[in-house]
């Protein structure tokens, strides 16, 4: 009987067969117990055949794309791929950089089902992905402005929808709110003060 | 003169070519159409030639507005995605931020949680089974199947207060402890529910319609379904006993003795199959969770992610504060990612989380089965006759809560 090895010696033993085989790897790293790998933008689709293709790693679903809003980082948006491999029980997550203007080559090549993932990061973010077949809106209203998930769009949105009698049709106008939207900041100053009090450094010098 | 006799009857054949091709909106007010999909169909004659799903009616924009939710506060949101098996979603959120935090659940609480999701599935597949049935002509299971649904959410309304957007599976544990009464009452529900499936069977298994309408009709191979990204019944189906349940056992699953069951063919009738068996063995998991589950607290003690207790509050200024604290800043999650999943009804529902230490989610991306198996339409339809895309559509257990989020 053959021992079933743990998750975390898998995911170590992963993790060296990624450092001999792929080169173009600009970070890996382990935390929570999950594999993360960072690659080049231009080689994803590569990256993503080989992670299908090798015995090692069949990873042959594409679980999950996403993208998500850095806008303090040069390249402000990373696409996140989440990979499943079914016959080897593992998983593995790989990301992306990419800014406004700067297309990522679109993987629905290597699996099919992200062509509504692609669609919703391009929905969502306005990432771009180069030769996706069909680069459309999806989860928004037909004729919807601008890119909801991004961390520059407020909360309440830029317009809001009414029937319009005289019309007879719906109209877009501006948000209006009877009420600002409250935002408190809860945050706690007695837990998150890190500041150095001035006088402080005198009280260390005694010690 | 005969040339000209030619010439029409030529262009009369295009004509009639021509008619055969046409375009059709299905929904998004259509009782087949699961709430509210808008599929624009290409027709020849009868056959589909392609299908352009239209989604995001019921888009709200759940995770945006988690961006600007406390922890807690971003709970609910869970119950308002596949709205037949609200827990089962919550559940993929409580774990994400449970390991991240590394809060350790106690064992009456991961017993409870086990239960209620077995619950949720019942839920969920009764209501997909006895609709999949209605969408191909049949009225009767429904009526015989909701009766049993009403009696479950019930049993959300005695846990948690609500029938369907119950907030009860907690990041610790879940909410409050469940009254002995009603964990009798879950008991005694689950062997007259055997018979009702029973019955159930009888009804629509066997029946010449049904099996018409199902067998043979949206085939998925497991090459497809790998490459289509699906999960759950939509991979089972097919063959592939895959069930996050037994691959990545969570909670008290890999202690719980069930099968996973599977089909053989990968059409309509073999996914219905499917769901039917797993409600058996969700009976059967709830069974022995009731028989091995300790008593004990359901939420840890002297947590800083947990409520101190309403008598502690009474004598005790610190449990004053900190209950003051956790429902306005709320808890703060150590920064870092994280992707949890659970097995859903509908297939694998994850949750990925990334935290920069604060007190609200920085991004949160929600992993809805139903968006991949609803993306696969347009495959799985060509070629199948109109009528076949309501009953593939029924099959791929859609809520647009979910896909839409």
């Amino acid at each position: 009987m053959s021992v079933i090895p743990s998750k975390d010696t898998m995911v170590a033993e992963l993790k060296l067969h990624l450092e001999a085989t792929q080169k173009s790897l600009k970070s890996k790293k382990v935390s929570l117990g999950e594999l993360t790998i960072v690659v080049e933008r231009d080689s994803i689709v590569k990256v993503l055949e080989f992670l299908r293709e090798d015995s090692q790693c069949r990873f042959e679903t594409l679980v999950d794309l996403c993208g998500a809003d850095y806008p303090t980082e040069a390249e402000r948006f990373e696409v996140v791929y989440h990979l499943l491999s079914m016959r080897l029980n593992q998983r593995i997550r790989v990301k992306v950089r990419t800014d406004e203007m700067t297309a990522v080559p679109s993987v629905t090549g290597v699996f099919p089902v992200a062509n509504w993932y692609e669609r919703e990061a391009f929905d969502m973010y306005g990432i771009i992905f180069s030769g996706h077949p069909d680069l459309r809106r999806i989860l928004t209203d037909y004729g919807f402005e601008g890119y909801p998930l991004r961390k520059d769009f407020p909360l309440s949105g830029r317009v809001q929808v009414r029937y319009d009698e005289e019309q007879k049709r719906v109209v877009n106008e501006p948000v209006k709110l009877v009420q600002e939207y409250r935002n408190f900041d809860f945050l706690s100053p007695w837990e998150g003060m890190q500041a150095v009090i001035p006088g402080d450094e005198k009280a260390g010098g005694q010690k | 003169m005969a040339d000209q006799h030619l010439d029409r009857s030529k262009s009369s054949v295009i004509e009639e070519m021509d008619d055969r091709k046409f375009t059709i909106n299905f929904g998004p007010q259509h009782p087949a159409a699961h709430g509210v999909l808008r599929l624009v169909l290409d027709l020849d004659g009868e056959i589909v030639d392609r299908v352009d799903p239209h989604i995001g009616l019921l888009h709200r924009g759940t995770e945006k507005l988690i961006e600007y939710k406390t922890f807690l506060q971003a709970l609910p949101y869970f119950d308002r995605l596949d709205y037949v098996a609200p827990m089962n979603q919550e559940h993929a959120y409580c774990l994400a931020i449970e390991r991240m935090a590394g809060i350790v659940v106690p064992r009456r609480a991961q017993f409870i949680r086990v239960i209620f999701s077995e619950i949720g599935r019942i839920l969920s597949h009764i209501l997909n089974v006895t609709t999949q049935a209605m969408d191909v002509g049949a009225l009767t299971p429904p009526l015989w199947g909701f009766e049993e649904r009403e009696k479950l959410m019930v049993f959300y309304e005695r846990a948690s207060g609500s029938r369907m957007h119950a907030a009860y599976f907690r990041p610790g544990g879940v909410h409050q402890d469940l009254p002995p009464e009603l964990v009798e009452d879950i008991h005694k529900f689950c062997d007259p529910f055997l018979k009702v499936m029973d019955d159930l069977e009888t009804l629509v298994t066997e029946n010449r319609i049904f099996k018409q309408r199902n067998v043979d009709i949206g085939v998925v191979s497991v090459q497809e379904a790998l490459e289509w990204g699906f999960s759950g019944v939509m991979v089972r189906g097919s063959g592939l006993a895959w069930d996050l349940r037994r691959a990545e056992p969570y909670e008290v699953y890999s202690e719980l003795d069930f099968k996973i069951p599977v089909g053989k063919n990968g059409d309509c009738w073999d996914r219905y199959l499917c769901r039917i068996e797993e409600m058996r063995e969700s009976i059967k998991i709830i069974k022995q969770c009731i028989d091995k589950m300790p008593v004990g607290p359901v939420l840890p003690e002297h947590s800083k992610f947990v409520p101190p207790r309403r008598g502690e509050m009474k004598s005790s200024m610190e449990a004053l504060i900190h209950h003051f604290k956790l429902y306005t800043e709320g808890f703060h999650v150590p920064a870092g990612e994280i992707y949890a999943c659970v097995e859903a009804p509908k297939g694998e529902f994850g949750v990925y989380l990334v935290t920069d230490g604060g007190n609200k989610p920085y991004r949160l991306k929600i992993k809805a089965p139903g968006y991949a198996h609803l993306h696969a339409m347009d495959h799985l339809c060509r070629g199948h006759m109109l009528a076949d895309v309501s009953a593939v559509l029924g099959s791929l257990d859609i809520v647009f809560g979910e896909v839409d989020r």
